[in-house]
């Protein structure tokens, strides 16, 4: 049964995607604050991926030093405010607080650290400060977490900084990929603002990077190259029927939904195929959007699924029904999808086998396929001496992010295949910095 | 059958909880709203020549997640007219004849004592309390502390007080001396019939950050307050164990105050020799209501203790509250993590090795977060214990085999003790400490 109305108004779309970290207010996190023990050589700090002083900032959320906990935030990762809520800090920060161990919730890191940066931001306090100019100019192809990362800290190192993005706004996926009920718009785009405001990078948009002779032109116009140029569109399945009308990507599914928000139209039964975190968010909120059946269907075992625990858990709760150990062997109907069939698989010998023999047809007529994005190897070919390993990712040094090119550096979803916005922050990060050592040899 | 009523120094009450002289007991309306809730006794707030007050008036310490651990006022005596205040002392002791109901006084000649003291008399107060404590406002003007300070002043008023009386008399003494036995027999010395302590300790809450001024602000400055609260039982009890162990003083009753809010605290102060407690902070911080908590957890530490008195253990703690140089130099713990109770912050470790004696180890596997005692640097000091947020974790383990029991005191008497700068019998000598420059091998 669905558990969603099917939203017709920005309102019933917001009441459908309510936050699931929602901003806490002063009290909340200040008696939250007060929690935290400042552990030794905390836990929480050797979880996160960019190493942000939790105890510290936490404490000076605590003392109302709220601008000093933002910079302690923002030191190491610059996209501190959308991490605080995006990142799967169930599994991260939060997931290594001690207090797990003493059967007690452990401190809402996620939701205190978006408090303090979403409080400095809404202040317009300016807390950094751009570097000496060094002459060096740096370009950045994409303008997503990693892309922005690298510009702000290629700015504090006194590096001029332009940034080349396809579309018409900033921060890629945790934009346009995340699911509405993580972060907002708003909550995204005022934090690319606030670091552009301060640290004076440009963005020219709309500027699709897609031909030698643009590559040719940024190479001779700048002294050093980060590509954060993530994941492409929807892999395709080779189904039968794929073409059929109906059958959509999860990315692209999510884009236009992100965009879009209670205008678009969601069929009455869909079916969601993969096993992925994309999966998940893909069928919560074809239920949201209305749905009035939306089946999940993955290959293999429910334990085998790539997607965190709570997300699946998550999708349940919003009303979704799943389908394991199927996989899609024909998308069905006349033009337009009327159903997937499905064909039973089981571990045999440690391999996953297709019983042939099992099959049924699971009417709908929507089909999202959250399989997977295609890497942007077509792009890479068009970089002289890029390596890139067997599965399309480009291989980077893990201490400087340089590519075998040595003009060319990378990071984010394009060198870890896809990853949280908080790697790809890190990513970002520490490759200015390998870019500031490379040029300063 | 447990009996909580008590007979303080002539005064008949109830219970032992009592509400100190403060703006709880500011009128009649709350006063009989605490009896009815439950309260024994109440101390009016101070009377005298009524004063004007400030607007702004409470300054508060919030620690962590609490408010109001330690809180001042500036507030002074009351500032209604004397008549009513008498007019409403009669009509509480109407509805409530058994409970204590006992008029706090303050002020400056002879003269003014006997006329205010007649006065309470006749509108049926069943004691009174000579307030020499109070350190803001009415000690500029020669009253409160200003008497509480002076041990002569506070006798010879003490003694006015007693010739005019003819209902028992409480000296409230103030914190803000070097002795409180000074005071304290100064007070028994003019006849005083019982004491109560402590009065507010002189105190700056804070400083407002952009104003300069310090809290509470009375239009862009402040002054110093009386603290209270929480944060000043451990001063209180002292001071009260100086009074109880003293011969002289212990002879009259000794009414304890400062920061008691639960029934632990009326416990430990009835441990250390109060027979009756005062409270204000906590009411003003819960109401009333809180005096339910109070007497519950009095009534179940008696009865689980086989007590039907207060009487019955009034001052037991006494005689466990000695000098230091007549503690066991032999007694030996040292501390024990219990390992399956441990959560990994380290902070037993980083406390160990900071602020005390280098006893507690990391474990060289960075998947355990377990610490260990070095038990030979150990020297038992309590810390780790003190700062981990388990109960019952980290507890101290005695080693000693308990035959052996040898005194400071014995062995300056035993001529045993360091008289030297490197005297070989320094306590520290030989112990473990780190060499100073392994301080930097922390660094990352």
């Amino acid at each position: 049964m669905a558990e969603y109305k099917r939203p017709t108004t920005e309102a019933e779309f917001n009441k459908n995607f309510k936050q699931k970290k929602p901003l806490m207010n002063d009290t909340e996190a200040y008696y939250e604050a007060s929690r935290c023990l400042f552990c030794y050589d905390a836990p929480c700090i050797q979880a996160c991926p960019t190493s942000i002083d939790i105890p510290l900032f936490i404490k000076q959320i605590h003392t109302d030093n709220v601008t000093g906990s933002s910079k302690t935030i923002f030191d190491s990762n610059w996209l501190g405010n959308a991490c605080g809520i995006v990142c799967p800090t169930g599994v991260l920060c939060e997931g290594a607080c001690v207090y797990n161990h003493q059967d007690v919730p452990p401190i809402q890191i996620g939701r205190l650290q978006n408090y303090a940066t979403n409080k400095t931001i809404d202040a317009e306090k300016e807390i950094f400060k751009i570097g000496k100019s060094n002459g060096k100019k740096i370009a950045v192809i994409g303008a997503g977490p990693a892309g922005i990362a690298c510009a702000s800290e290629a700015r504090v190192l006194g590096f001029e900084v332009d940034i080349f993005e396809a579309k018409e706004k900033p921060s890629g996926l945790t934009v346009y990929g995340i699911a509405p009920y993580k972060i907002s718009n708003e909550e995204v785009l005022k934090e690319i603002d606030f670091l552009q405001k301060q640290l004076q990078f440009n963005i020219k948009y709309k500027t699709a990077i897609t031909s030698k002779d643009q590559l040719q032109k940024i190479e001779a116009d700048y002294d050093a190259i980060f590509l954060g140029v993530g994941l492409g569109k929807t892999k395709q399945l080779e189904l039968d029927g794929e073409d059929k009308d109906g059958v959509v990507g999860a990315v692209e599914f999510i884009e236009e939904l992100r965009m879009k928000h209670h205008e678009v139209k969601v069929s009455k039964k869909v079916v969601v195929i993969g096993g992925g975190n994309t999966a998940m968010d893909a069928a919560s909120e074809s239920a949201r959007m209305g749905a009035s059946k939306t089946v999940l269907a993955y290959r293999n075992s429910k334990e085998k699924m790539g997607a965190y625990g709570f997300e699946y858990d998550l999708a349940i709760s919003s009303g979704v029904d799943s389908l394991f150990n199927v996989t899609p062997i024909a998308i069905t109907g006349n033009g337009k999808v009327e159903g997937v069939k499905f064909a039973k698989t089981e571990m045999i010998e440690g391999k996953l086998q297709t019983n042939m023999d099992t099959t049924f047809i699971v009417p709908c007529d929507m089909v999202i396929k959250a399989t997977g994005q295609a890497k942007q190897g077509e792009f890479y070919s068009l970089v002289d001496h890029l390596n890139i390993d067997k599965r399309t990712k480009v291989i980077v040094n893990p201490h400087t992010f340089q590519t075998s090119n040595p003009k060319y550096f990378a990071g984010g979803d394009a060198v870890n295949g896809g990853a949280e916005v908080v790697n790809a922050a890190f990513d970002g990060k520490m490759a200015a910095q390998g870019i500031h050592k490379w040029l300063n040899k | 059958m447990i009996d909580l009523s008590i007979n303080f120094g002539g005064i008949k009450a109830p219970n032992p909880f009592w509400l100190a002289s403060a703006p709880p007991t500011n009128s009649g309306y709350q006063i009989m709203k605490a009896f009815d809730a439950g309260w024994g006794g109440a101390v009016w707030k101070t009377l005298g020549v009524p004063v004007v007050n400030v607007s702004s008036r409470y300054g508060a310490v919030n620690y962590r997640n609490t408010r109001m651990m330690g809180f001042n006022n500036i507030e002074l005596i009351t500032d209604r007219p004397l008549a009513d205040n008498l007019r409403e002392i009669e009509e509480v002791k109407k509805y409530f004849p058994d409970h204590a109901v006992i008029a706090s006084l303050m002020v400056e000649t002879r003269a003014e004592w006997e006329q205010i003291i007649k006065d309470v008399e006749n509108a049926g107060a069943d004691g009174i309390e000579l307030n020499f404590g109070c350190p803001h406002g009415m000690c500029e003007r020669g009253m409160g502390s200003a008497v509480g300070q002076e041990p002569e002043v506070l006798k010879t008023i003490v003694g006015w007080v007693k010739e005019a009386a003819n209902i028992p008399v409480i000296t409230k003494l103030s914190p803000n001396i070097s002795h409180i036995t000074d005071p304290g027999l100064a007070a028994v010395q003019g006849g005083t019939d019982s004491i109560s302590l402590i009065n507010t300790i002189k105190s700056i809450v804070g400083i407002d950050l952009d104003s300069y001024a310090p809290y509470p602000i009375v239009d862009g400055k402040g002054s110093n307050g009386g603290y209270c609260g929480p944060a000043v039982k451990p001063i209180a009890m002292h001071m009260i164990k100086d009074l109880a162990q003293h011969p002289e003083i212990s002879k009259v009753p000794i009414s304890g105050i400062g920061g008691i809010e639960t029934w632990r605290d009326v416990v430990e102060f009835i441990l250390l020799g109060a027979t009756s407690v005062q409270v204000c902070t906590a009411v003003m911080h819960y109401g009333f209501g809180i005096v339910r908590e109070m007497e519950a957890g009095l009534r179940q530490f008696m009865e689980e203790k086989n007590y039907n008195t207060i009487y019955d253990f009034a001052g037991k703690a006494l005689p466990n509250v000695t000098d230091w140089k007549h503690l066991n130099l032999k007694h030996k713990v040292v501390a024990e993590i219990n390992a399956d109770k441990c959560i990994g912050c380290e902070l037993c470790y980083i406390s160990c090795d900071d602020g005390a004696h280098q006893a507690i180890a990391l474990s060289t596997d960075p998947t355990n977060r377990i610490p260990s005692i070095i038990e030979e640097n150990c020297v038992g000091c309590n810390l780790c214990s003190l700062v981990c947020p388990v109960e019952d974790c980290i507890t101290m383990e005695k080693r000693d085999d308990g035959t052996q029991n040898l005194t400071w005191h014995e062995r300056t008497l035993n001529d045993d003790i360091p008289v030297t700068f490197d005297d070989d019998r320094a306590g520290g000598k030989g112990h473990f400490v780190p060499t100073p420059a392994d301080a930097l091998k922390h660094r990352r």
